[in-house]
């Protein structure tokens, strides 16, 4: 696989080597434990201002790469430059004061229950060796920000999963950070909780204009708030690029199969009763994006190719602002040339067909 | 009770207490900073020494394993170094925080490796050092079982200080066994164990209370 696919798909100008906007820039990172590469030659970059989402399963090697990040975690070989600096190779003293510079937000939201709410966020800057009251002012204002103001003086474990994270959130941007790492952060959250979460994050990139890199498994959560994705796999970047380009255009098996949950499937029902050979109906997987996708795409296949053809199952969503359509359609009889001039049609318009086999009665 | 025995009680009230009170509060001092090494220099720990682990591993279930009645004769050379005398209270508190030291270590390491491994790599992740660490996470967080931890141990010294009456050192077992024991005053060894009962029930009370307060994990 082509590890080397970096932010030049969608931005040409991007392809230039290491550039000031560059907050993160990994070169080759290679990570083994034991018998295992965890990282087997991991390049990325993350621009300015941008969220980065990294998509795998568990064990794909998403937590080794972000701890590689903040130097929890240190490469065999490869770079890691964070705003232009390498760290592989710093010591843990020097690596503090860099760590200072990147916010972490953790799944188990790792809050001291000794400290209250307030105590927590300020942690950071006393580790810096702020003043009481700094810290303090500090707090109250990322607490705000957070919507926890009224939660200061309470202790963690009186708090739900949701203002834990949202605790964990300003406690990470305490320092000011360049840089957030969000790993898994809303991993253990039910799904409204989740939203907010995320909602939080969003806002917080658009307002302070703060770049982050998060790791998830979920594809909603990619889908939600990312602008890139790169998709991991035993250790390896096997796809990246805008959120919106792999959502209608999936390359990789394991971006396709972590798709499958958020994207329309043809029903299992349908697809059991399919058959390669002839039949009353012939099913066709449409996909179209993007452009492709604002025309009136059915309604013109119906005067190009008169004749009947039924829509069995899915839909347009939207990402990033962007129409994403994959569509079933049963077209009656098995006729070659008519089945051909369908297909034709179709990807003259700019979508991709795929004839997946035919069913012996109207589904 | 003649009011002899009335005197001699409070003073060996007083003489356990003190006992008790010094060689606690030395274990503490020493057996804290004991148990936080143990857990710093172990496998994963923040400072990760496995030879320096092990010596300390080794020493410290060596002084465990020794009985205390041993430990109290065999270290007489030592408490005349340090106190002068191997015979009193003072002397006693030699060999009672000797043997307290390493039993409160283990208690300590115990609650200080409970501690979340995720708060430790937070802190990290800040930018905390070890000094950092242990300060505002290890300690604070494991603080409900340090606590506990120390009553436990001042109950233990409780009953041992009652031991080293065998060195003279005093104390309310001292008490017991002369006047209760040999001298067959029963209302002596009435009210040695009645006040023994009220002094364990005080100290577990107020440990108690205290890690009540302390603990926040809800």
């Amino acid at each position: 696989m082509n590890q080397h696919v970096s932010a030049g798909l969608t931005d040409p100008v991007h392809v230039q080597p290491t550039r000031l906007e560059d907050v993160v820039r990994l070169v080759g990172l290679k990570r083994r434990f034991g018998a295992t590469a965890a990282l087997d030659g991991v390049s990325l970059t993350v621009k300015k201002g941008e969220i980065l989402g990294i998509i795998g399963r568990s064990g794909a090697g998403k937590s080794t790469l972000i701890r590689c990040l903040n130097g929890l975690e240190r490469p065999d070989s490869g770079e890691v430059l964070i705003e232009g600096r390498e760290i592989g190779r710093l010591g843990e003293r020097e690596l503090q004061p860099l760590r200072r510079r990147i916010g972490m937000v953790f799944q188990h939201f790792n809050l001291l229950s000794a400290k209250t709410v307030e105590e927590n966020v300020a942690l950071p800057l006393k580790i810096e060796g702020r003043p009481r009251a700094e810290r303090m002012a500090r707090a109250a204002e990322l607490l705000q920000l957070v919507g926890l103001s009224e939660k200061a003086k309470a202790y963690p474990a009186s708090l739900s999963g949701g203002q834990k994270q949202r605790v964990g959130i300003a406690r990470a941007l305490a320092a000011r950070p360049a840089l957030l790492l969000s790993d898994e952060a809303t991993s253990a959250l039910d799904p409204e909780t989740t939203r907010s979460i995320l909602a939080l994050l969003k806002d917080i990139n658009s307002r302070l204009g703060l770049t982050i890199l998060l790791i998830t498994h979920e594809m909603e959560v990619i889908r939600s708030i990312a602008d890139r994705v790169a998709v991991i796999d035993a250790g390896r970047i096997v796809e990246e690029g805008a959120v919106w380009q792999v959502f209608a255009d999936p390359k990789s098996e394991i971006s396709r199969s972590l798709l499958g949950g958020i994207r329309p499937q043809l029903p299992s029902d349908i697809a059991s009763r399919l058959i390669a050979g002839e039949g009353a109906e012939t099913i066709l997987r449409i996909d179209v994006a993007g452009e492709a996708a604002r025309g009136a795409l059915l309604s013109d296949l119906a005067v190009a190719v008169p004749g009947p053809f039924r829509l069995v199952h899915g839909g347009v969503d939207h990402v990033q602002g962007q129409p994403i359509g994959t569509l079933f359609v049963a077209v009656p009889g098995a006729e070659a040339a008519h089945l051909a001039r369908v297909t034709t049609f179709l990807r003259d318009r700019g979508a991709r067909v795929e004839v997946l086999g035919h069913v012996a009665g109207p589904v | 009770m003649s009011p002899v025995l009335f005197e001699l009680l409070i003073r060996s009230i007083w003489e356990t207490v003190l006992m008790t009170g010094a060689s606690g509060l030395i274990s503490l001092v020493f057996g804290l900073p004991l148990g936080l090494a143990l857990v710093a220099t172990d496998r994963g720990g923040i400072a990760e020494s496995l030879w320096v682990n092990r010596i300390l591993g080794a020493i410290i279930n060596g002084f465990r394993s020794v009985p205390f009645i041993i430990l109290l004769v065999a270290l007489i050379p030592v408490t005349r170094l340090i106190v002068g005398t191997s015979i009193g209270t003072w002397a006693a508190i030699v060999p009672l925080s000797i043997a307290a030291t390493p039993y409160y270590a283990r208690i300590a390491e115990v609650s200080l490796r409970e501690v979340d491994h995720g708060l430790i790599e937070a802190a990290r992740a800040m930018g905390g050092n070890r000094w950092t660490i242990i300060r505002e996470v290890l300690v604070p967080e494991a603080l409900p079982g340090i606590v506990a931890g120390f009553t436990v141990t001042l109950v233990t010294l409780v009953g041992a200080s009652a031991m080293a009456g065998a060195i003279g050192a005093g104390g309310l077992g001292d008490l017991a066994i002369r006047y209760g024991y040999q001298r067959f005053e029963t209302s002596v060894m009435v009210a040695v164990v009645v006040v023994l009962i009220v002094l364990v029930c005080g100290i577990q009370w107020i440990g108690d209370r205290l890690v009540a307060r302390l603990d926040h994990r809800g």
